[in-house]
Order: structure tokens, then sequence, then C-alpha cells
């Protein structure tokens, strides 16, 4: 049995339906679709499928998955949980599972229906268990003013303005301006179209806030024995972890000791630990963005500049295809679609096949992470 | 409004919140007495389930704010935007909880000029009726 993970498992194919506001299909439907369209471009048939893994919102099951493609028999199937926290992670059970012999042939997958599905700040019939209780009545309602509340500190603590965010809004614009399957593949965005956009929980505004989405996606993952034998230059797993760090409380982490250092920094020690390169040779990153504030603490927690320099590391266009650290190059959820970031993980196989809209020249290596500010999870990339 | 929905572990707060005093669960095992919030059955540092609820002053700071702006939930959106604070309390700065900055008591959530809103302004608890629930408010001390 291998003692590591590292390369032992690869993503060999990806599938994805189309992204929009709205899309007639169901939730069922939509993922049945991304996960047949991953296996054939994996070359896999759907019947040698014998493991699932997805997040605990997914609201298609395993059960109700594996009996419309026509699976086989499956021995392993997992769903994390924390939101956007879990999307690296079902990778990493996959990869764990393979390499392991639980399985041999897995599909991670999500399919949300969030652009045209409820929102829970519209329900007023909902009851507010811990930890609501410490936040909802005054009226902390949304993500976004969750977020905001450390967007505000961080801002304070660190120099970091508007400007920073609109750095990191504008870079994930301009690679989705570049993605004829990203929602705002036709809509740019200036310095003024976003300073004047309207507010959703000041510091943030509308373009600090990720997209409203319907889609689905889904890649595959075999062994790195099996994936040489496949249609698709193979995209190894090289490192997995997951972080959830002490006295974390989740979205509203707010009473630990030092809430501005938050999942992503637990992962990435871990993530690092294991493998056989840093942070400086990481060719393109796919990051979490539910929100741009997440982008400077993210680069911060893996490692890719020191506690406070996330904001400056966004200057001079070095998120940018071409700049130090390209990012999102799909759009990521902010303009490309919010599809509870698994669009980050297969546009770091895209890139590391070479065949992403915003190629960045020779990407041998991505880092890509899942929702911070939640119990999170990330993977490293190698071709 | 939407009213606090008390677990097990909370409810002591929002009792004694009932009777106008601020209390955070504190481990009552003898060498320990670390305060703890969100309140939970056992304490992290020594695992004693031994609590108490220590009665606080009622002063702090502001940590962090935001200000919500529609869509939100009708009531809510009634009163936007307003304030929400975080307050890191005098007597336990890494104890910080999420509240409202306002003019009076009794006053709206929007009541206080974001102006006036700063990250650091010292503030003092005061309790209003919300729906019959005795919830907190924070106003600016006199500077």
């Amino acid at each position: 049995m291998a003692a590591t993970l590292k390369d032992a498992t690869a993503i060999v194919g990806i599938g994805q339906t189309a992204f929009a506001k709205q899309l007639p299909q169901s939730e069922k439907e939509l993922a049945c679709r991304a996960i047949l369209a991953a296996l054939a471009d994996a070359g896999i048939a759907p019947s040698e499928v014998d493991a699932f893994s997805s997040y605990t919102m997914e609201e298609t099951d395993e059960v109700e998955v594996a009996k419309a493609i026509g699976a086989g028999d499956v021995t392993f199937f997992s769903k994390i949980g924390y939101g956007g926290g879990g999307s690296c992670a079902t990778v990493g059970h996959l990869a764990a599972a393979v390499a392991t012999g639980q399985a041999s042939v897995g599909v991670a997958w999500r399919s949300r229906k969030r652009g045209s599905g409820p929102r829970p700040w519209k329900n007023t019939a909902v009851q507010l268990p811990t930890p609501g209780q410490w936040t909802r009545p005054f009226g902390l309602l949304r993500p976004a003013d969750e977020i905001g509340m450390l967007a505000r500190r961080y801002m304070h603590e660190y120099g970091a303005t508007r400007d920073h965010l609109f750095n990191v809004a504008l870079a994930c614009r301009n690679r989705a301006n570049q993605n004829p399957a990203a929602i705002m593949y036709d809509r740019p965005m200036t310095r003024e179209s976003y300073m004047t956009a309207r507010m959703i929980s000041e510091p943030l505004c509308l373009f600090d806030n990720c997209l409203e989405t319907d889609g689905a996606l889904a890649c595959v993952i075999v062994s790195a024995e099996r994936a040489r034998d496949c249609r698709q230059k193979p995209v190894y797993v090289h490192s997995v972890a997951q972080g959830l760090p002490a006295q974390h409380h989740g979205m509203v982490n707010y009473w630990n000791d030092d809430p501005l250092t938050g999942p992503a920094w637990t992962a990435a020690r871990h993530l690092w630990k294991q493998a056989d390169f840093g942070p400086h040779d990481v060719d393109v990153a796919q990051i979490y963005d539910a929100f741009t504030p997440l982008i400077p603490l993210s680069l911060e927690g893996y490692g890719f500049c020191g506690r406070g320099e996330g904001a400056a590391f966004t200057e001079g266009g070095a998120l940018e295809i071409g700049g130090r650290l390209p990012i999102n190059t799909g759009g990521g959820g902010l303009s490309e679609a919010y599809v509870h970031g698994f669009n980050l993980i297969n546009e770091g196989v895209k890139q590391l096949r070479g065949i992403s809209t915003a190629q960045v020249p020779d990407a041998a290596t991505c880092l890509v992470t899942a929702g911070e500010g939640v119990p999170t999870s990330a993977i490293l990339l190698r071709s | 409004m939407l009213l606090p929905v008390p677990d097990e572990d909370g409810a002591p707060f929002w009792e004694y919140a009932a009777r106008g005093e601020l209390r955070i669960q504190a481990c009552a095992a003898p060498g320990c007495g670390k305060l703890r919030f969100p309140p939970r059955p056992c304490c992290p540092h020594c695992r004693s389930f031994a609590s108490e609820w220590r009665l606080m002053s009622g002063k702090g700071r502001v940590w962090s704010y935001v200000r919500p702006h529609p869509p939100l939930l009708p009531a809510y959106a009634a009163q936007a935007p307003y304030n929400v604070i975080l307050v890191e309390l005098a007597d336990a700065p890494h104890i910080r909880l999420a509240g409202n900055l306002v003019t009076a008591p009794d006053a709206p959530l929007d009541s206080l000029d974001p102006a006036r809103l700063r990250i650091g302004a010292k503030v003092h608890v005061a309790f209003t009726e919300q729906d019959g629930v005795s919830v907190p408010r924070w106003l600016l001390e006199k500077s």
C-alpha cells in the first residue's frame, strides 16, 4: 500500500454542463450530464465507476446518480461537509480510496441550481440553531455580511483598500472575458463600474460577490498506472489536505485568537509538507473566490506571501496572465460560474492539459483551493 | 426581526440577558476558570464539564463592522443600511460579540450616523426587548 498519496492517482476526465442564471434541467439531470461528459472525456465506461464523492450540500445522492448513469457495484462513497470547503476534498477522498485499493474509478461531482433556487435570507420561516443565535438576530444574515466583517478588519489591520479587492475582481473578470463558457464572457469590468457598483455589505460591493449560477461539473480519478492508458494526458494529484483549525467556528470565525488566519493556513501546512515543491513553484492557482477578500487571505495562508501582504500582492497585475501568480483562469466563482468551486478543479486540469482559454504557457503545477473561512480543503495538481 | 433560538448551551446567556446582565460562560474547575464563547459543554483548556456564568462589565471596543444593504429579510431591509458590529469585551478581548451600535437601547438599527462607526471605538452594552426577548445593543461611550 502506498504510504503517500503523492502522484498515486490522476484526474483523467472532466465534464461540465452549460452555466447560466437559470437552466431548465433538474439538478439530477445536470449531475448525470456532467458525469457522463467526464467519463466520455476519460474514455471510461460508466459501468466501471465504483466510487463517488460529493458535498454534503449536494442534493443528488450517489444512489440516484449511480442508478441513472448505469454504474456497476460501488465500493466507496463519501460526502464532504462545509459547503464550498468541500470541493477539493472530494478529489482527495477519491484519491485516497483509489490509492488504497478501495475502488478503481472515482467520480467527484457538484450539481447546483443556485441561480434559480432559493436563498436563505428570503425565508423568514427558517429556524436559527446555534451558531445563528449569536449573529442572526443582529442582522448578520448572509455569507457576504459574515465575510465583510473579516474584510473590514483585514483592511484596518493591513491597509488593504477597495482597489486591492478590485484587482481580484478584475483578474477573474478578465479571464472570464476569454472563456466563452463563462457567464461574464462578454461583460468587461472597469475600475469605474466596480467602484460605482451597489453595495451588498459594506465594504463589499456587488462585484466582490460570486455569481448565482445553475450548472454541474464532474471529474474522474483513477490510479496513476491506469491513467497512462487513458485518452487524456493525466493530471496527477500531487498533494491533498483538509483544514479545520483549532477553535475554528465556521463562517463566523470571530471567536478564536486570530480570525484572520483561517483554515487555509491549516490545510497549507499539510499540503506543502507532502509536496515535492513549494508556493514559488506554482505556475497557476485556482483560489476559491466566493468573495474577493478570500483571495488575499488565501495568498497569505498558502504561503505565496507573508502575513498581511496579500493585498499588496495583488498589485501590478500579479494575478493576471503573465503576472507573478495567474489565478482563476476560467473566471472563477466571481465571473465564470459559482458551483461551489468545482469549476476551479476542472480549470486546474485544463491548465495542466494545456487547453485553458487563458492558458499559462507551459503550466506544470497548479494549486486548487476550496472555500476559505469554513473548514476547507486543497489539492496540488501536476502534469 | 429574527429572534435568537437558543440551544441548550446558549440558553443561560439569554436568561441572564432577560435580567439585564451580560454574562459569559467560564470554566468552573479549580485552577482553570477560563472564559469561553460560544458556550459549549466542555472546557477546551482543561476538559472540565463544570461551568459557571461570569458577569461582565459590559464595556468593550469595536473590533470590526459591516453595513448590510438589501436584498435582506424584510424586517432588516426596512432598516438598511444598518450596522452590525463585533465588540471585543474589555474583560476578555478574545471574546467578540456581534451586535448593533445604536443611539438608544430601543432605537432602530440604522439610528447611528455611519460616520461615527470606527474600529476601536469604546462601547457599552444595554438591553432592549424585541418581541418579548431581551437582546443586547451597544452604545458609544461618551468621549
